[in-house]
């Protein structure tokens, strides 16, 4: 029962983290129908940024070493500036491509932010002890937690509700989910489109580089390919919660937490090397059997 | 003039294209330089590999993730058959006997290559033809995935978590030729086949063409197979010229850089597929030699390593923007302007100066008049 119990949390707190991803490339999908896979690129982007760069074997920190509260405003202002960048050079002038088209550019911006970061920092793995008090665990009636992920999954609701909030409360959040509805019909309105992709963008730069922090503190190592399975799994997150709905995203990014945490805890350890195609399995059968996926996405029907 | 002139010139693209990589081929074998071989051999690889991507996306107008997943599957069937007994006896134990005790020709191993994608293809291409636009994409995606999650974990198949070894190093230049040659032919008899002109068909405007009794799916199918069998046998290529491989040399990188080659040259002709080949692969050696440092009079010019992955990138990236339809502007070689072609405006002409927002339909597709149509009816727009 401890051993169940335990598995759910650890469950819950995977699940908040693909949530998070899940969310900023779901945002994405809803507006500008681009599947970004640069979305853990940004991620990759948001830990690196805390150590000096340089190719040496040990990683010597430089905004990793200041205070929290200076800390996580500088990260997130540098995976936010990331995001806008690529928005700017990419994707503003891809906007009105199809969405395969812009999932090869996401694909392209993917691939130079990764060799970007092997070129600067060396493709070695460096380890990195950010917050290592988070790490030690807490003990709730008899559990063992580690405050990590009660953390986690706090940070995750916390941001949740307040891009909730945001969308449901705010002019600017009204106009994101009115283009995210019907896009041109929203510029006929008056809503200015770049502003609302950028914002967009923002937001998902916003979300990675909090998914960048607590991922680091919990995996403790560096790599330039380390944002890869996350946006993998997210990915398939948004395709199971259905795509272009933002709820769905979320309920995906923790159905697919807990799915993996289960497979990997209770598949027979032959199997276990095959999670990933149990996995990406679902996500044909999703796409078969109900293409719109868990929630429906109110914009999705196709009129001819 | 006689009909074999005539028959010629009619399909002289083809033709010209494979004169072209062919004296591209022997002035490279005549200037003697190993280095350039081996580069070469890689690139006529990869162009096989690019033209049977090209056989299912340029015809059909769906972009495929998963094709890296078919190449596998080719190399690894041909491994089986040609790599050296003894070791996968040693190493490959759930090879079933027929294929661990023999060592087969290579000829054979590359029917093998192509025949084992071809029916995978088959069966996944049953259950997911049917998807449009982005899902079908992204089930392409996700069969990527599967299969390199199944082949690095099956390991006393596949070696997955080592490496699938000894294998004859035999393929050269000019087995490559032969095999990207074979890979044009088939091609282009593909597309001006009743087949072939009627998935084009059922890409430009799915509607119309499904109105004429094309049955799309069926059509989609036989080009998805046929592509599989030819990436397939670029995967066999690539095992007989590695000599030892790994399931990671058919991933996310592959699959980046094949459809870059297709991008840069235009998804929408087998031009665009053979010329994109040529040119990324300049691209990358041209980069790869500055990364290695060359000295010009008085000064050395390296770049930084990772330079030649980021221009690749970047020139992925300026096409996708600057040309979206990339350089051969779908078009094939030697299509005037004037002529009947320049009448016959491609998908991605359209779809790149259409409408202001992004494609709502997601399948690439517009209709005919489509653009017109919503001009007129900017209040009450079809999507």
């Amino acid at each position: 029962m401890g051993e169940f119990l335990q598995n759910i949390v650890d469950a819950l707190s995977l699940g908040s983290m693909y949530a998070l991803v899940a969310l900023g490339i779901g945002l994405l999908f809803g507006i500008l129908r681009l599947i970004n896979f640069a979305q853990g690129d940004f991620i990759t982007i948001g830990c690196y940024a805390l150590i000096v760069p340089s190719t040496d074997v040990t990683a010597r920190m430089l905004i990793g070493a200041w205070s929290w509260p200076a800390l996580i405003p500088s990260i997130c202002l540098i995976v936010i500036i990331v995001a806008l960048l690529t928005y700017a050079l990419v994707f503003r002038p891809l906007r009105r491509t199809p969405s395969p088209t812009l999932m090869i550019a996401s694909f392209a911006v993917s691939y130079i932010i990764q060799n970007g970061v092997l070129m600067i920092y060396g493709s070695r793995p460096k380890a990195v002890n950010l917050w290592a008090g988070l790490n030690s665990p807490i003990f709730i009636g008899g559990l063992r937690l580690p405050l990590l992920e009660i953390v986690t999954i706090a940070v995750a609701l916390l941001l949740m509700a307040a891009l909730t909030l945001f969308l449901k409360r705010t002019l600017l959040g009204i106009q994101m989910r009115a283009s995210a509805e019907d896009f041109r019909m929203a510029q006929y309105l008056g809503i200015r489109g770049n502003v609302v992709i950028g914002l967009a963008f923002g937001i998902s730069g916003l979300l990675a580089a909090v998914v960048s922090l607590l991922y680091l503190t919990q995996s403790g190592s560096l790599s330039h390919v380390m944002g890869v399975p996350l946006a993998l799994y997210a990915f398939v997150a948004v395709v199971i919660g259905g795509m272009g709905s933002l709820v769905g995203s979320v309920a995906g990014g923790f159905l697919v937490g807990i799915i993996v945490t289960f497979l990997q805890a209770y598949l027979p350890p032959d199997l276990r090397g095959f999670r990933d195609a149990f996995a990406f399995a679902i996500v044909i059968l999703v796409l078969l059997l109900r293409p719109a996926g868990l929630i429906q996405a109110k914009n999705v029907v196709e009129r001819v | 003039m006689s009909k074999t002139v005539q028959l010629l010139i009619r399909h002289r693209s083809p033709i010209i294209l494979a004169a072209c990589v062919a004296v591209l081929v022997a002035i490279s074998v005549m200037s003697g330089f190993k280095h350039l071989q081996v580069s070469l051999t890689e690139m006529l690889i990869r162009m096989t590999i690019v033209i049977g991507i090209y056989v299912f996306i340029g015809n059909s107008g769906i972009l495929s993730f998963g094709h890296i997943g078919f190449v596998c599957i080719g190399a690894y069937a041909a491994g089986w058959m040609t790599a050296d007994p003894d070791w996968k006896q040693l190493m490959l134990t759930g090879l079933p006997s027929f294929l661990q005790d023999e060592q087969y020709p290579f000829m054979v191993a590359q029917v093998g290559a192509m025949l084992l994608p071809a029916i995978v293809a088959l069966a996944l291409g049953a259950a997911i033809m049917r998807l449009r636009g982005i899902a079908a994409s992204i089930a392409t995606f996700a069969f990527l995935m599967i299969v390199q999650s199944f082949y690095s974990n099956w390991d006393s198949v596949t070696a997955g978590a080592s490496s699938l070894a000894r294998l004859p190093t035999i393929v050269d230049p000019w087995i490559g030729l032969a095999f990207a040659v074979g890979a044009i032919a088939v091609a282009y008899l593909f597309q001006v086949s009743r087949w072939g002109l009627m998935l084009r068909a059922s890409r430009d405007d799915d509607v119309a063409a499904k109105a004429s009794a094309v049955r799309i799916v069926r059509e989609r199918l036989i080009a998805f197979v046929l592509s599989a069998a030819i990436v397939g046998a670029g995967g066999g290529l690539y095992a007989e010229f590695l000599g030892s491989m790994t399931v990671n040399e058919f991933y996310l990188e592959m699959t980046f850089i094949t459809l870059a080659m297709l991008v840069v040259g235009g998804i929408g002709s087998l031009t665009g597929a053979v010329v994109g080949t040529v040119v990324v692969t300049f691209v990358i050696e041209f980069l790869r030699t500055l990364e290695h440092g060359v000295s010009l009079s008085a000064t050395t010019l390296q770049l930084p390593s990772g330079s030649q992955e980021i221009g690749l990138g970047v020139v992925m990236a300026l096409i996708l923007i600057l040309r979206p339809t990339g350089l051969s502007r779908g078009r094939e070689l030697l299509e005037w302007r004037g002529g009947a072609a320049a009448l016959r405006e491609t998908v991605a002409d359209r779809s790149a100066r259409a409408a202001e927002i992004p494609d709502r339909s997601g399948s690439g597709v517009q209709f005919k008049g489509q653009e017109k149509y919503e001009r007129a009816n900017l209040e009450d727009s079809p999507r």
